[in-house]
């Protein structure tokens, strides 16, 4: 992974001393909240309900167990014990006193890590696919791309004050992880005629009130050509983009009130005019980073080793981790492993520190001592021999990460909700933990098959209730928490925004509601149907009718 | 409002004259971009120095052929968070090769004196408790820059491969992308 040279540390560590003085003139009273406001976002820390909350980047979700080993470190010195891994790949620590954040970004900085542009109209941490490098259906490694992004993005002078914060996210294979179309610049990486590797660029997606699939405005972009055109798109939603209503100002507004042709036009102009300036990428700094990600020496090793069939005979259990948290490595004998951070009952995203510091010495022993954030609130390790899968198994067991849900319904998305956020209307939590509860059951999440439930607590989406295939929105009737339930939504290549059902369901009834309509997917669906299909099949009618003639 | 201008107090030549105000019948006057447009005829004849000030939804490109006459360009910042005048000047610097002042009004923040600098801003009229010392002090909080823009300043990849070979790189990437990408890249 990236490592950084002296100039990235020169930045990082004036970066610190920066905001250790203005915490310092924040604390003795020389600014008010509403200055200090702006220049504590822009360094990940808001004020939430019950206190401070701090959001550390973890560039396009890639860590090593040295800043795993932070993490859980500010996790017990300065926290609750425990941290919070967000659907932007990041971490969130949500009981932070503020005279603490500048030592606690020192202490980041020390590990190559920081806070910066995780809040604030300005271009955000880059997402990536999780299994990034690893993936054996992959053109190519995404985060190398990301690296340059991240570097182009940090303290853009142009782009800081954008008319609303702004999301970037890379795929390099067909089977689309990282949720590009929903995003507002998604770039996939694919081969043209030529066999040359480029990015197709998609802008304009998006969730939050006004959910979006992102339009393609170019097929193929030659990659040294990928920051200028960056730059082209970010000064034309600069100047053009709404500044009037917090809720029209994103890009995919400005997309959709101009026409996507036109706006590909307006683009297209400016980028003709800055292609060959000094953004064009050197060879030198290309290579430089694409060395850093090069892939490890691996060792040969067995893809059929004796001890895994062995124990997936004697263990169901490891039988059914195996199909559910085991993907497909690129390498032969080796396979990337998801932790699954949601327990039966438990809180999606959260990891304690003692589990954070047994993750990075698993990583170690098992994983070239890196880990991953996947944007669905799981952790990876990517690069794990097959041979090794039983030993790890009985470790993640013992340490409650090894849940057999992945993908399946248990495998649930939620944001913070009512618990911590100031902006939600209703819990989010709660009605994940009393979903996981109530599907706990492996055989039976097994039989249902992959189903994506995703949960905001609010409008803003962060819970990606559009994206799921079962959505469900917390809404605030007259002072009491509602539920709306979406059908049909999806991330991956074939993105959709779900269909909203009907009427909100109570808090009581909404965990009812979910399992009323899984039961309907399971009476009706065709042989080997995901429920995603049988519902693009089905339509709302057969969930409707069940679903508002039983309340 | 002081005007700070390469890190020192700066006196102020020019008259900010608002629309529907008389112009002065001589000395230095900075209208709004209506005035200029509409009152042409009267104010390019006069002998002293010209400003225009631009709203922060006017495109820069209505005055680019104007630039000659211009010894200060005023752009407005009208709330905080507002980015709008920072591309305005890269524009204008990087696009049209304005050479001569360009100055920043309305909330002139410390925190966003280096960006400004960095897009092409070189006069800061601000509020009084932002000193020349504090204008000093901000540009100075970062002594590297990872992106290009207006100052001039090499960025890291300049400065970690050299400007020359990053120029040199570039080169020979745009020689390869022109031939095999005649279509696409070469409109």
């Amino acid at each position: 992974m990236y490592a950084y040279d002296s100039f990235d540390q020169s930045l990082i560590a004036e970066r610190v001393n920066q905001f250790r003085e203005q915490v310092a003139r924040r604390l003795a009273g020389e600014i008010s909240e509403d200055e200090f406001k702006p220049l504590r976002l822009m360094n990940g820390l808001y004020l939430q309900l019950h206190a401070y909350m701090f959001r550390i980047a973890i560039p396009y979700g890639t860590l090593n167990s040295r800043q795993l080993r932070t993490l859980a470190h500010i996790a017990r010195r300065y926290d609750r014990g425990y941290g919070h891994f967000t659907t932007r790949q990041n971490i969130q620590f949500n009981w932070i006193r503020l005279e603490d954040t500048p030592d606690i970004l020192a202490e980041l900085a020390g590990v190559e890590m920081h806070g910066i542009q995780t809040s604030g109209n300005c271009i955000r941490n880059v997402t990536a696919d999780h299994f990034a490098g690893v993936a054996a259906d992959e053109i190519e490694d995404p985060r190398i791309w990301c690296e340059i992004v991240r570097q182009w993005s940090t303290f853009h002078p142009e782009f800081s004050f954008l008319p609303r914060k702004f999301k970037i996210a890379i795929t390099g294979a067909p089977h689309d992880r990282a949720a590009v179309k929903v995003n507002d610049i998604g770039l996939r990486m694919h081969k043209n005629a030529a066999g040359e590797v480029g990015f197709e660029v998609i802008v304009g997606g998006g969730q939050g009130r006004t959910p979006a699939i992102g339009v393609t405005i170019r097929d193929f972009l030659p990659k040294q050509h990928l920051l200028s055109y960056l730059e082209a798109i970010l000064r034309t939603y600069n100047l053009l983009g709404r500044r009037d209503n917090l809720y029209k100002s994103r890009i995919k507004i400005l997309v959709a009130a101009v026409g996507a042709a036109k706006f590909a036009e307006a683009v297209e102009e400016e980028w003709t005019r800055i292609k060959d300036g000094p953004l064009v990428l050197p060879l030198a700094e290309i290579k430089r980073i694409e060395a850093q990600f090069a892939p490890p020496q691996y060792a040969p090793a067995d893809p059929f080793p004796p001890e895994v069939v062995a124990k997936r005979q004697a263990s169901p259990a490891f039988a059914r981790w195996m199909r559910s948290n085991v993907a497909a490595h690129r390498q032969p004998g080796y396979a990337i492993v998801t932790l699954s951070l949601k327990p039966d009952g438990g809180i999606p995203g959260d990891a304690t520190a003692e589990q954070m510091d047994a993750i990075a010495d698993l990583a170690d022993s098992y994983s070239h001592g890196e880990i991953r954030v996947s944007h669905v609130q799981n952790l990876v390790l990517p690069d794990v021999r097959r041979a090794d899968l039983p030993a790890l198994w009985d470790r993640l067991t013992a340490l409650g990460l090894a849940t057999p849900n992945i993908g399946l319904i248990g495998d649930i998305i939620a944001c913070p909700g009512l618990d911590y956020c100031s902006l939600a209307n209703a819990r989010s939590i709660p009605i994940a933990q009393r979903l996981s509860e109530r599907f706990a059951d492996p055989e039976r999440q097994r039989e249902i098959g992959e189903l994506a439930i995703k949960i905001s607590g609010c409008i803003n989406a962060c819970g990606h209730h559009h994206v799921g295939h079962i959505g469900i929105l917390g809404v605030d009737k007259k002072g009491e928490e509602f539920y709306q339930i979406a059908l049909g939504g999806n991330a991956d290549e074939n993105a959709s925004i779900g269909d909203i059902i009907g009427p909100a369901f109570s808090a009581d009834s909404v965990v009812d509601a979910v399992a009323t309509i899984v039961d309907v997917y399971l009476d009706r669906r065709q042989e080997g149907e995901r429920f995603l299909d049988a519902y693009r099949r089905l339509g709302q009618a057969p969930f409707k009718e069940k679903l508002y003639a039983a309340h | 409002m002081p005007l700070i201008k390469a890190g020192q107090p700066a006196a102020d030549p020019f008259l900010q004259i608002a629309d529907g105000e008389p112009l002065p019948a001589e000395g230095a006057i900075i209208v709004s971009l209506a005035r200029w447009q509409e009152e042409r005829g009267l104010i390019e004849p006069r002998r002293d120095l010209l400003g225009v000030r631009l709203k922060a939804a006017d495109l820069v490109e209505q005055i680019a052929g104007d630039l000659d006459r211009l010894a200060v360009i005023v752009l407005e910042f009208p709330k905080f968070n507002d980015g709008r005048a920072l591309s305005q000047a890269r524009l204008l610097r990087e696009r049209h090769g304005y050479r001569g002042e360009i100055r920043a009004t309305g909330r002139v923040v410390r925190d966003l004196l280096l960006f400004m600098h960095r897009c092409g801003f070189d006069a800061f009229a601000t509020d009084d408790h932002v000193t020349a010392e504090i204008v000093r002090k901000s540009l100075a909080a970062f002594s590297l820059s990872y992106q290009p823009a207006a100052d001039g300043r090499p960025s890291v990849i300049e400065l970690r491969h050299g400007r020359r070979a990053a120029a040199l790189g570039a080169a020979t990437e745009q020689g390869r992308a022109g031939g095999q990408d005649c279509c696409a890249g070469g409109a």
